[in-house]
């Protein structure tokens, strides 16, 4: 595809892509990589730096660091796609609904949409997390309904410049139903949008799930997950630095790997879309 | 069919929009017949409703007032059931070649709707067959079965376009100006091609232009609009050689003609067209027309059948005086 | 002989696009001449080439992916081509004016009409932001609006009011040269013939020579002294008006003719030409007409045909063509 050879131009996307990439076969193969099993306590080599056994250190239960974050890539790939999945769809749906119908049907989506806009994303993620219970399943649950307005205003959009096209009243002129209209129609030339803010969007669920797993919602010990070490690391942060950097310097890189496979789509799908 | 084998009639029918600025009168009290097997011819400058009056007729568009009869039954009081079924009998083909197919189709999905919608066919096999029958039919060949829209060229969009149309084996095609998008010698060839259709299969069509010189070449009547309203209709050759609308005289004489030394007097209009919302009492072109006369602004004049099968709407047509006020 | 003065001799130009898809060979050894107080024709269908001619003499083909490959573009005996950037810039709006087709994106949504004018004075003259506003206002009565309006935006004026500022703003500093790219397709019927009645009358009062880009026949006879026909980046045919409309001799030229619906007889079909326009990264060898010519012949294939007198004033790109029509052909009317 055309996409992919300008993507290929950009540096920072390949470069991301790659990232991503070694993302996935660290939480595929984390059982082959890590050489620990990430709730393994050895008390006696609690808080050791950083050496040739323990690569990235132990932390306060002689837990070895570097396999509780590969484990933990599995984790926050999880949240990260699932969250972003619910959001995706549920808010795709709701947001093609208000586009192709307008009226009042748009009206009241859209003012539910406003609604939870008007609450910062994360305080909204906390107070659903809080209500739901502590969970991995929780978490993601959580993450994604805070972001459904963002995917419906995206999707409303794209339908509403769609809508307007020759092509939809030819196929209402042939006598295809609204439904077919859609979900055959309308849906499948949105999708630039979509992927872009999917990919993004994925950055800040696990983000949201590491800030909600740092105040000690979501995820419970000794599950791994890259904000909850960093939480537990913040305590010995001066005697131990270590403890807290990696678990950070995950998180980091994790989000701007994915922001420039997101920025590199976005350009790749633009011009095209000028087109 | 009814009387005379009328196919579609028109009675007194309207359509308005809500706008910001008022009420926008697109088609406004519209009434006229069109014959089986005969091409209407529908002229005029934008904003005139033309476009506006193609849709509604067929139900794109939901009219305001008025009546649309389609073979005897007036098919604005149609069931949604029943609206279906006739979307089998009239069709509609599109302006833009570039915007009336869906991207993310091949040729032979974009003609497959209508059969795949109205489940037309029990099997695959035979709906394939019927496709490639549509493609050869409107010249498209085998071979871009497979080919997404944005790797032809107009002339060929707008074949597709006329194969989705002809797919449920319609009646009544409503032609949106299916060749203003395209460059000359293309449009000659879909003219020839509509014009085989037309003699191989026996439809009626409505074509809608802005071309005058095309619209000619394809219509037995011709009807021109101004504002809403249909200011003259009368057969194509007359309408040419003896225009009795004062807007019909300047929309011919306006037209650029591909000979040289032609003399003529050009009649040049002062002005805009003025806009269809809020429109004026009276007559709608006389704030532009040159042999206005103080009726002209309070009477709205009706399109009258003046003589057999010419139809003006205009208080003094045969009687244009000018210098009125 | 040629004993009139050009204004415009257009030699031998070639510009090309280097892009993903290849080499687009947008005009190719193209030979154009436009006399003093001259309207030329310059027709074609979409994709010939000739908005890339005409940005080809301003000299604003974008550098990255276009570039002149050869020729001279001579404009008053100095070749355009040679000169400087800002040599250009003089050129660009005092000597040269170019109008282009859609007036919505020609002017600045959110500058009064009378300013977008008095900039182009300012630019060109040595006048003052005062005289140059005085100027303007002079330049919209000419044009038909009435000076009240000089203050509104364009969004507040039609689309064939829209084109009058354009010509305005063009006409402003009376340049030698005014091309204008199908200036009044998208204008209605009737709001087109009102700015063809105008542009004649500028043509007259002012002595410009102009360039009228267009694909419209009937514009041509109507406006026009002499003609250029071009195809896949070529002219083919060169005359004056009346000689092209009744004794063209390219077949592209033939087939031009007899796609448009006669207005005064009937006809069956229109005799069209078959196929569609090539290309323009993969032009046919020899002449790029002859997959679609019904009179070609072997050599057309290999052979480039050249661009030669048949009578005087009269240049056709057809060998084949030529040598037939030598007693000249007459268009049936």
């Amino acid at each position: 595809m055309e996409v992919w050879h300008r993507m290929k131009r950009s540096p920072m996307a390949v470069i991301g892509l790659v990232l991503i990439i070694v993302l996935f076969v660290m939480a595929l193969f984390a059982n082959v990589i890590a050489p620990f099993t990430y709730s393994k306590q050895n008390l006696v080599h609690a808080f050791e730096s950083p050496s040739s056994k323990y690569i990235f250190g132990t932390d306060e239960f002689g837990r070895d660091i570097f396999s509780r974050i590969v484990y933990g890539a599995r984790i926050s790939l999880q949240v990260g796609f699932i969250a972003v999945g619910i959001s995706m769809f549920i808010g795709g749906f709701l947001g093609a609904l208000a586009g192709y119908y307008g009226g009042k049907i748009d009206n009241v989506i859209m003012r539910i949409m406003d609604v939870l806009l008007s609450i910062p994303s994360i305080l909204l993620a906390i107070a659903i997390a809080a209500s739901l219970g502590p969970g991995l399943f929780n978490l993601m649950i959580a993450v994604g309904i805070s972001a459904i307005p963002n995917y419906a205003r995206i999707v409303r959009g794209s339908v509403l410049s769609i809508r307007g096209q020759e092509f939809v009243e030819a196929a209402k002129a042939v006598g295809s139903s609204d439904l077919r209209i859609i979900f055959k129609h309308i849906i499948p030339n949105c999708t630039a949008p979509i992927i872009v803010q999917a990919t993004l969007g994925v950055a800040t669920a696990i983000l949201t799930a590491a800030g909600l797993s740092f105040i000690g919602l979501g995820i419970q010990p000794p599950i791994p997950e890259w904000g909850a070490m960093l939480s537990s690391g913040r305590s010995y942060i001066r005697d131990y630095p270590y403890m807290t950097l990696f678990p950070g310097l995950a998180i980091m890189i994790t989000i701007l790997a994915l922001n420039f496979v997101g920025d590199g789509l976005r350009d790749a799908l633009d011009p095209k879309l000028k087109r | 069919m009814t009387k005379n084998g009328t196919l579609v009639e028109v009675k007194n029918l309207k359509k308005y929009f809500n706008t910001k600025r008022g009420l926008l009168h697109a088609v406004d009290d519209v009434s006229f017949r069109i014959t089986k097997g005969e091409t209407l011819g529908l002229v005029g400058e934008s904003g005139c409703g033309k476009s506006t009056l193609g849709r509604v007729m067929i139900r794109l568009l939901d009219a305001t007032a008025g009546e649309v009869h389609f073979d005897g039954e007036d098919i604005l009081k149609y069931s949604p059931g029943k609206m279906k079924e006739l979307r089998k009998r009239v069709q509609i083909v599109f302006q833009d070649p570039y915007s009336c197919l869906n991207p993310r189709l091949t040729v032979s999905e974009l003609i497959a709707e209508p059969l795949i919608v109205n489940k037309v066919f029990r099997d695959k096999a035979s709906m394939n067959a019927r496709i490639r029958e549509l493609m050869e039919t409107v010249g498209l060949a085998e071979r871009l079965e497979t080919v997404y829209p944005h790797e032809l060229d107009g002339g060929r969009r707008q074949r597709i376009g006329i194969a989705r149309s002809l797919a449920l084996k319609p009646e009544f095609i409503v032609l949106d100006e299916p060749v203003s998008a395209l460059d000359v010698c293309i449009q000659a060839q879909i003219l020839n091609l509509l014009d085989h259709l037309k003699k191989e299969f026996g439809y009626t069509y409505v074509f809608i232009s802005h071309n005058l010189s095309v619209v000619k070449h394809v219509s037995d009547r011709i009807a021109v609009m101004y504002l809403g309203k249909i200011v003259e209709l009368s057969d194509y050759k007359v309408i040419f050689t003896d225009p009795l609308h004062p807007y019909t005289q300047a929309l011919l004489s306006a037209i650029p003609i591909a000979k040289v030394g032609s003399k003529r007097d050009r009649i040049i209009l002062e002005g805009d067209v003025p806009s269809p919302i809020e429109p004026p009492e009276g007559c709608r072109f006389a704030g532009r027309c040159l042999y206005r006369q103080d009726r002209c602004t309070t009477e709205t004049p009706e399109l009258r059948e003046i003589a057999p099968d010419r139809f003006v709407a205009c208080h003094f047509a045969r009687n244009l005086k000018r210098g009125g006020k | 002989m040629n004993e009139r003065k050009l204004l415009l001799d257009i030699q031998d130009l070639t510009i090309h696009y280097e892009t993903e898809a290849g080499r687009v060979r947008a005009v190719e050894h193209l030979y154009l001449e436009l006399g003093y107080g001259e309207t030329l024709g310059f027709v074609g269908e979409t994709g010939a080439g000739k908005t890339t001619t005409a940005l080809g003499v301003m000299q604003l083909i974008p550098s990255p992916p276009g570039a002149f490959k050869g020729g001279k573009v001579l404009f008053e005996g100095e070749d355009l081509l040679a000169k400087s950037e800002a040599e250009m810039r003089s050129i660009r709006g005092g000597k040269i004016a170019m109008i282009f087709q859609d007036p919505m994106t020609s002017l600045n949504p959110v500058i009064t009409v009378d300013k977008q004018i008095a900039e182009m004075i300012a630019l060109h003259r040595d006048v003052n932001e005062k005289e140059a506003l005085e100027q303007a206002v002079q330049m919209l009565d000419i044009v038909g609006i009435r000076p009240e309006r000089a203050k509104d935006y364009p969004h507040q004026f039609s689309g064939g009011m829209k084109q009058r500022v354009v010509i305005a703003i063009a006409l402003a500093c009376d340049p030698a040269l005014l091309i204008a790219d199908e200036p009044t397709t998208a204008l209605d019927v009737t709001i087109q013939a009102q700015v063809l009645e105008l542009m004649k009358e500028l043509k007259r009062k002012y002595n410009t020579s102009m360039i009228m880009i267009t694909h419209d026949l009937g514009i041509v006879a109507e406006i026009c002294d002499r003609v250029a026909i071009m195809y896949a980046g070529r002219v083919v045919e060169y005359a004056d008006t009346k000689t092209l409309f009744e004794r063209h001799v390219h077949p592209y030229t033939e087939g031009l003719f007899n796609s448009i619906p006669d207005l005064g007889e009937d006809q069956e079909d229109l005799k069209t030409i078959m196929g569609l326009m090539p290309d323009p990264t993969n032009l046919p060898t020899g002449c790029s007409f002859h997959p679609r010519c019904p009179y070609a012949v072997e050599t057309c294939s290999r052979e480039t045909p050249a661009f030669v007198e048949v009578e005087p004033g009269h240049k056709v790109a057809c060998p084949v063509r030529a040598a037939a029509g030598k007693n000249g052909k007459e268009r049936a009317s």
